[in-house]
This record gives C-alpha cells, structure tokens and sequence, in this order.
C-alpha cells in the first residue's frame, strides 16, 4: 500500500449547496498530508464544482475570512487541518451558523456588523490633530481590560457558536459585546456612557447566559465571557450602588 | 449532544438551567403539601407517603437538583461579581460543584434509608 | 426593564444561596428517622425566626425563579413575548400565594 501524497485514500466531502433552501452535495477528493479544509473546498472548487460559492483572504490564518462550520464547529478552515477533524475520512462543511445564506459556504455578515454598531462599537474620540496622543497607563486595570478584547478580527465564530445568538434574535452576540467592552474601558472613547447603556440594554449582557461557546472556539483565544462578565458587573453596579460604570 | 456544545461551561449551564427548570415545577406541590400543616393529622397523613423507597429517590433527586442549583449559580454570582485571575470562566469550580451536590445527596441517602 | 429582570435575578440569588445552604442542612437533618408532622411543627410553630427566614426565602423565590422561567420560555418555546410575560407574572404570583400560605400554616 503506498504511502505517496497520491495515495488511494479518498476523503468524503459533504458540501452545503443552496442558500436557506438547499442540500448537501457529496464530492470525493484525495487525502493528502498537510490537507486544510481550506484546501479541500478550494479543490472542489477548482476541479469538481466550478460554480461552488465560499469565502477566503489571507489562508494562513490571520484575517478570519475564511470561517465555517466543520463537522459541527465553527472554524477558520485555513487552519484547520483535515487529519485533526476528518472522522473516518468524511468532512461536513456548512456555512457559519446564525446568519443569513447567500450561497453555499458564503454567509450574509451585515447582520453581524449591525449589531456591532448597536452595542455601541463606534470609536468617538475627542482629540484633534493639534493635541498630543493620549497618555494610557498601559498598566491600569482598565487599560488591561481592553486589551484582552482588543485583537478581535470580527470573524463571527463566537457569533455562531452562540446558543443564545440563535435562541434571541434581539442577543447582540458575544463579538458585539466584547467590543463594547474594549470601548468602555477606553479612556479616550467620549461615548463610554452611551455604549455601556447599549450594552446592557435590551439585547446586551443581560441576555448572556455564560453558555462559554465564545471562549472555548475563539480562534484568537479571547473570552468574549470574561468582558461581558465585566459589563454584567459595571451594570449591577450602577444599578445597586449607583455608579457610574 | 451537538459538537459546539460539548464543553464544560456549557454542561454547567445545562445542568444550571434544567435544575432550575424542575425546581420550579416542583415548588408549587411542595408549597401545596406544607399548606396541609394547618393541622397536623392532615400533614401526617401526606408524610406516610415518604416512608415509600421511590418517594425517598425522588426526594434525593430533588436535593441533589437544589444542591447543583445553588453550587452552579455561585459560580455564576462569583464570575459576574469578581474580575477574573485567569480569564477562565471559572471552569475549575464545576466539577467541585457537581462533587459537593453529590457529596449532600450521599449524606441524604444515609440519613433517608 | 431588561437590566432590572437582570438585577433583581442577581440581587435574589444572592439573597438565596445563604437561605438554601440552611435549608439543605435542615433537610439532611430532618430527614433522619422519617418525617412527621410533629417533628417539623415542632421546630417552627410559633418560630418568629423561622416565620422571617422562610418569609423572605418565599419571596425571594417567587421573584428569582419566574425570571429564570421567562427567559427559558423566551428562549426555548415561540410563545410571544407578551404571553411570556404573563405566564411568568402569573407563575410568581403563584408562588408567592401558595408560598406564604405554607409559611403560615407551618408557622401559625
């Protein structure tokens, strides 16, 4: 039995084709070493289904473009090697969970970034061009605090893998929340008051039941669960002590 | 159990939310029950009933449902309440939890039987 | 009205876990050699301290667990928001009538 790159080993692929409305195709693609599931999509693409719609960048995992869900999970598919997630050879791909199909592995990310927006993501800052930069104590709890959340790349995963993402439509999502959190612990950001509301408002922290999906698939190791945990203690606080958060 | 599911932080809240979920359905029969202590004969007469082995199992359920309640909902009250050493959702105290609700449904049996 | 469901959650639990970590050690002792009416009367009968302690105890349950319901029921079933609402409102008054009247007749 040959060991070679070309071996005769297949891998059996179910590909989501559609948009909401759809099915599974199956295609067979050869199982080679150092395979990503990137790689088997894109060769899919390339020689067996020519019309297959997907998403990628950068493919070596730093832009986040290229996330689905892979027998079950959500993943950036660059990195995701087949020999780690193929159960007896076979692969499911979909696209990611809790947003809207477009066409096959491509999903609809605006619903995503609006609810960024609604969690009071947008930076305000109060400087202009003749004021010196901001001096940030780089040490200060806050400070701190926003730079565990800062390296976000919006990818969605965390958004997918959310249980109450998919059970409360009104949720803004772990991303969303993480990035509220990020702001209100930004001293140069004017509207922290203006985001904190948002974000424990209707649809905010509240709504977090600390399920934990974020933490546990975020390809970038951040815990969406520890800054809303923080934002859920910001607004008990304001609410029993009266402060200001 | 679904692939993103499987993860300790989301068995605890499972187990958090289900417990919850047969608590509540079993307080109204429990406060209905104690209502009967008006007069003693009539509480007596409904406590024959706990003599019964299947009636002390599901009385161990219900304290064991109580003690993974509380123990799961302190860890929530602590991860909401104090910032994080770790950045870990204080995954270390499930299974001490779950240990401890244990550990007091054991106690109960002994007592019980 | 959303961070104030979420509050009141918070603020009972806490008021709670104190109340059932009692309650649980009264049980495991309780429970030793059979339950009798005379035995459990005997304890709160006339007990204004059992009075105040399974007063509050009833009423921090009768707000903490229908917010738990409504956000379950929210989340797991289609009703609509305001049927929710409702059955949760209706749970708590539930428990908070039935609760009281088993404080009382344990107590009185």
């Amino acid at each position: 039995m040959t060991d070679s790159a070309a071996g005769a080993e297949q891998l059996t692929v179910r590909v989501w084709r559609g948009a909401e409305e759809g099915s599974f195709a199956t295609y067979h693609v050869p199982a080679r070493a150092n395979q990503t599931v990137l790689d088997v999509v894109t060769e899919i693409q390339r020689h067996q289904a020519p019309d297959l719609a997907y998403r990628f960048a950068c493919r070596v995992g730093v832009c986040g473009s290229c996330a689905m869900t892979v027998n079950g999970v959500p993943r950036w598919t660059c990195r995701t090697h087949v020999s780690r997630v193929a159960t007896g050879g076979a692969l499911t791909v979909e696209p990611l969970r809790n947003l809207p199909r477009i066409r096959d592995l491509a999903c609809d990310m605006a619903p995503f970034f609006d609810k960024w927006k609604a969690a009071g993501g947008r930076f305000e800052g109060g400087a202009t061009r003749a004021d010196l930069p901001a001096k940030v104590n780089p040490a200060s709890a806050k400070r701190r605090a926003a730079d565990a959340g800062i390296e976000c790349i919006n990818c969605g995963v965390c958004y997918a893998a959310c249980d109450v993402v998919a059970w409360d439509a009104e949720y803004l999502g772990p991303a969303a929340l993480l990035r509220a959190w990020t702001l209100v612990n930004d001293e140069r950001h004017e509207g922290r008051r203006a985001t904190l509301d948002k974000a424990m408002g209707r649809g905010g922290c509240g709504s977090c039941h600390t399920l934990g999906s974020c933490m546990s698939h975020c390809p970038v190791g951040l815990s969406p669960t520890e800054g809303i945990a923080g934002l859920k203690r910001m607004s008990l606080a304001a609410m029993f002590l009266g402060g200001s958060g | 159990m679904r692939p993103h599911r499987n993860h300790r932080a989301y068995w605890a809240f499972l187990g958090h939310r289900l417990s919850g979920l047969a608590l509540a359905v079993f307080l109204p029969f429990h406060f209905l029950a104690l209502g009967l202590a008006v007069e003693a004969a009539a509480l007596d007469a409904f406590l024959v009933w706990t003599d019964l082995g299947v009636v002390k199992l599901a009385e161990w359920g219900l304290v064991v449902l109580l003690a993974v309640h509380m123990f799961f909902g302190l860890r929530l009250l602590v991860l909401e309440l104090r910032p994080w050493p770790a950045g870990d959702a204080r995954l270390g105290w499930i299974l001490p939890g779950l240990a401890a609700s244990l550990v007091v449904g054991g106690v109960f049996l002994i007592g019980a039987f | 009205m959303e961070r104030r469901l979420f509050g009141l959650q918070r603020l009972t639990a806490m008021v709670l876990a104190p109340l059932v970590l009692v309650h649980l050690g009264l049980v495991l002792v309780a429970i030793r050699g059979g339950l009798t009416a005379g035995e459990i009367l005997a304890r709160t009968q006339g007990s204004v301290g059992w009075a105040l302690f399974y007063g509050l105890f009833v009423v921090a349950v009768a707000i903490h667990a229908p917010i738990g319901i409504r956000n379950v029921l929210r989340e797991w079933t289609g009703l609509a928001s305001r049927a929710v609402d409702c059955l949760a409102l209706g749970f708590g008054g539930l428990l908070l009538v039935v609760g009281l009247r088993a404080v009382w007749a344990v107590v009185g």
